[in-house]
């Protein structure tokens, strides 16, 4: 398509120019998967060649060593002890002798490896079935326990996570070895170990400040999702809890499970619930931020009174707890509740659905999730009407004044003033919020636990009866702790799904939206 | 001529009255909707003719039998503790997280800087609950469900808190870089640029941070209904209270939970209308003042 230039451009009438962006835009589409997949090819391109430029130097530091480089292949910490960095060296030799001791250990971390069977389909996790066996001295028969398939896996999984860590360990030490011996070649003298401390709180101070954060992240993040991803490709549920019953590696079953489509399979559910889900978080995001962007307009208008209590007021159902003012809101609709006996004393309730014995909002689908979002703009407008206010106060006076000479009326100024500066320097929030209502967990959940609405027509998916207005999150939550059938393995393959849904919006979002670029730019 | 713009300056005065009477009429509706739950809920705390939903607001008989019922026949002292020793750690654990966290990537300039921010964008897309997948079947050998979840569930809160490093971070990127600069180049190092030049005046996120943690165990039902899910010493607030609106429970229950619900919201409440001023500071990366 041609690119008209300026002249062209401003020669066009407004039709034309929404016509003429509306054609930029879609010529742009494949332009942005090219951008993207060179991006991922480039990205592997960069590891690899990372990978190579690190065997190339393993390489040279070998041959160009001398024999305290060399001894150093094999002995962690020895260049640094050769050349006096004594404590270092002892460091990462005890972390050599705790290797080999764990990996070579009875229960250590070769028999946890060899009893997980990773990812060798049709193989149990751990190999000693648990099972009743008749005892003589009490005359019955008692359950003697076997591998806990849950403990297998996770111990697998922490060896392999050392395993990692000490490859990387071994080449930092033959990294600072060389470096060593270079430094001595020149004649200066390495770092003292009190040296090393003292740059701990200097040069190296981001360590020190994260070394506390990040662990936390590794071990209670990371490890569990990777965990979570493992379970995937398992038969992980209630029947196969890996305690009472071995579970099994089974390949790709539990994402094929996606595919059903019939009634009681979980691709019909996920279709159903996932549609939903984003249907939610569309009005949910979009209805609270145009409201709540309104109600801060009105607040901070020239003229009125009292900004500060308006603003206390709609605070205040920040500070309360969701799970106290979610509970009463809910049960006020009800049909014993204040509001829910008033709509049906003033005939308020559709007469479709009294037929259907549906006496409360709740008791109806369409109603329940309508009213859900009109509840949920209760909870969220507090949160916009804040962010809002913010950036209304940031808006250059100027702007105003100059367009009220010019005869532009207020409406205009709010559409062609306030909306796009507001949309630029709130689209990362309005995607934050969108995801998190993705996941709104409380609202959903806490709305509707009393009053659930089973849909009938997906039937017993992921083992548990869903509901209307379930989400993901809230399906996830009741597959994996609500019912005697959980299904851990199902959950994961939704989890992962989930997880590529909220990749795949944000990843569209940042490359579309100007404001999320460069963070440097503010300073 | 004069005349003319008197009386359109007129007209515009009048039509402000105008859109400003409008507005004080939409505000005070709006203050009304969002204050009716908590007063309602209020008013229920102190009924005392039926502990059963009824469909009138103002009670009958006024009494303050609901609260006497939480202290003396149910736990309910005891999970308030619980949620009240949980806020109070987590606030000091996670504003140490999260300050680290977000000081180091706003401050320092180091490599992997960018990885690690990516990375945990990353992980951030996962649905977080499904963690306790894992977490839960270890805690139960430590022994940190049930009776000691809240030392389990003050772990859980805390450990990966360093993800939410993104507000926190918005206000260090505020803080001028030559204050380190200068600082650095008087010799500073770089632990006594963090604890003397930017530590003071990080007053607002500081506190804003211990808020944020304090009031988390307040409203988290998820986490903690997945760590204790049987009748036990070691429930929060939320899980408690929860069963008591379930439909076998809420005929005898309602009014209680709603005392419940008072007394927790009324400390939480408190704490946060008075450091207000930060959380909206916080919120908005301090542009609104007053």
């Amino acid at each position: 398509m041609k690119k008209l230039n300026d002249l062209e451009y401003l020669k066009l009438n407004k039709l034309q120019i929404l016509w003429y962006k509306l054609q930029l835009f879609i010529c742009a589409i494949p332009q942005w998967f090219l951008g993207l997949g060179k991006k991922i090819v480039n990205f592997f391109k960069s590891i690899g060649l990372g990978v190579k430029d690190e065997v190339v130097d393993i390489g040279t530091t070998f041959t160009k060593g001398n024999w305290a480089v060399k001894l150093s292949f094999l002995i962690f910490g020895f260049g640094n002890i050769f050349y006096g960095q004594i404590a270092r060296g002892i460091l990462f030799l005890l972390f050599e002798a705790v290797f080999i001791y764990y990996m070579a250990a009875p229960t250590g971390g070769l028999h946890w490896l060899g009893k997980a069977n990773l990812l060798q389909t049709g193989k149990t996790v751990g190999d000693i079935q648990g099972e009743m066996v008749y005892n003589e001295i009490y005359d019955v028969d008692v359950w003697t326990p076997g591998d806990d398939s849950v403990k297998v896996l996770f111990y697998a999984l922490l060896t392999i996570l050392f395993i990692v860590a000490f490859v990387v360990t071994w080449r930092i030490q033959l990294k600072q070895c060389r470096i060593n011996m270079n430094i001595t070649a020149q004649g200066k003298k390495v770092k003292s170990g009190k040296q090393d401390l003292r740059s701990l709180l200097d040069d190296q101070f981001h360590k020190t400040l994260l070394a506390l954060p990040v662990a936390g992240i590794m071990f209670f993040t990371v490890l569990p999702i990777i965990f979570m991803i493992l379970i995937a490709f398992t038969s992980y549920d209630a029947a196969h809890d890996g305690y009472s019953n071995l579970f099994t590696w089974v390949g790709l079953d539990n994402f094929n499970a996606l595919l059903n489509f019939k009634k009681g399979g979980l691709g019909l559910a996920f279709g159903e619930i996932l549609s939903w889900t984003l249907m939610w978080a569309f009005f949910a995001t979009f209805t609270n931020y145009f409201l709540g962007m309104f109600v801060a307009i009105m607040i901070n208008k020239k003229g009125i009174r009292v900004k500060k209590l308006w603003r206390t007021i709609l605070v205040m159902t920040i500070a309360v707890p969701q799970f106290v003012s979610l509970l009463y809101v809910a049960k006020l609709f009800d049909s014993t509740g204040i509001i829910g006996k008033l709509l049906l004393e003033w005939n308020l309730i559709p007469k479709s659905m009294l037929d259907a014995h549906q006496y409360s909002l709740w008791a109806n689908p369409t109603s329940s999730k309508i009213l859900l979002i009109v509840i949920n703009i209760w909870v969220g407008i507090p949160y916009v009407m804040l962010q809002a206010t913010g950036i209304l106060m940031n808006i250059p006076q100027d702007l105003y004044e100059s367009s009220r000479i010019d005869g532009a009326n207020t409406f205009q100024q709010y559409t062609k003033i306030t909306l796009p500066y507001m949309m630029f320097v709130m689209g990362p929030y309005l995607l934050t919020s969108f995801v998190n209502n993705l996941n709104n967990f409380n609202v959903i959940y806490l709305l509707t636990q009393n009053n659930q609405l089973l849909n009938l027509d997906i039937g017993m998916a992921g083992g548990v009866s869903v509901c209307e207005t379930d989400l993901l999150i809230t399906w996830l939550y009741k597959m994996t702790l609500n019912s005697a059938e959980t299904k851990y393995n199902l959950a994961s393959v939704v989890g992962i799904v989930v997880f590529l849904v909220v990749a795949i919006l944000s990843l569209i979002v940042y490359n579309v939206m100007p404001s999320t670029r460069n963070e440097e730019d503010y300073r | 001529m004069s005349k003319n713009l008197h009386k359109k300056h007129l007209s515009a005065k009048a039509s402000s009255r105008i859109s400003n009477t409008v507005i004080y009429v939409i505000l005070i509706a709006i203050s009304l909707i969002w204050l009716f739950p908590l007063f309602g809920l209020i008013l229920e705390s102190f009924r005392v003719e039926t502990t059963q939903q009824v469909s009138y607001l103002w009670p009958k008989k006024l009494g303050l039998d609901n609260y006497k019922y939480l202290f003396t026949k149910t736990d309910f002292l005891k999970w308030f503790g619980n949620t009240g020793f949980m806020g109070v750690a987590t606030a000091v654990l996670q504003t140490i997280f999260v300050l680290t966290m977000s000081y180091v990537l706003s401050r320092l300039r180091f490599k992997g800087r960018k990885l690690l921010m990516n990375v945990m964008l990353v992980l951030g897309m996962f649905p977080g609950f499904l963690t306790l997948l894992l977490i839960y079947k270890v805690f139960v050998d430590f022994g940190l469900t049930m009776n000691r979840a809240p030392v389990g569930l003050i772990i859980v809160y805390c450990a990966s808190s360093g993800m939410g490093y993104y507000i926190s971070k918005g206000f260090f990127d505020t803080i001028p870089k030559s204050l380190d600069e200068a600082a650095r180049v008087d010799g500073a190092t770089r632990w006594q640029v963090f604890y003397k030049v930017i530590m003071p005046l990080s007053k607002p996120i500081v506190i804003y941070t211990v808020l944020m943690g304090f009031m988390a165990p307040w409203g988290d039902f998820m986490t903690a209904s997945y760590l204790i899910h049987e009748n036990s010493q070691g429930m929060n607030v939320a899980v408690g209270t929860f069963e008591w609106l379930s439909k076998t429970m809420v005929n005898s229950h309602y009014t209680m939970f709603c005392a419940a619900g008072v007394i927790v919201a009324v400390p939480v409440t408190a704490v946060f209308l008075m450091l207000q001023k930060y959380y909206v500071e916080g919120v908005t990366g301090g542009a609104v003042k007053g």
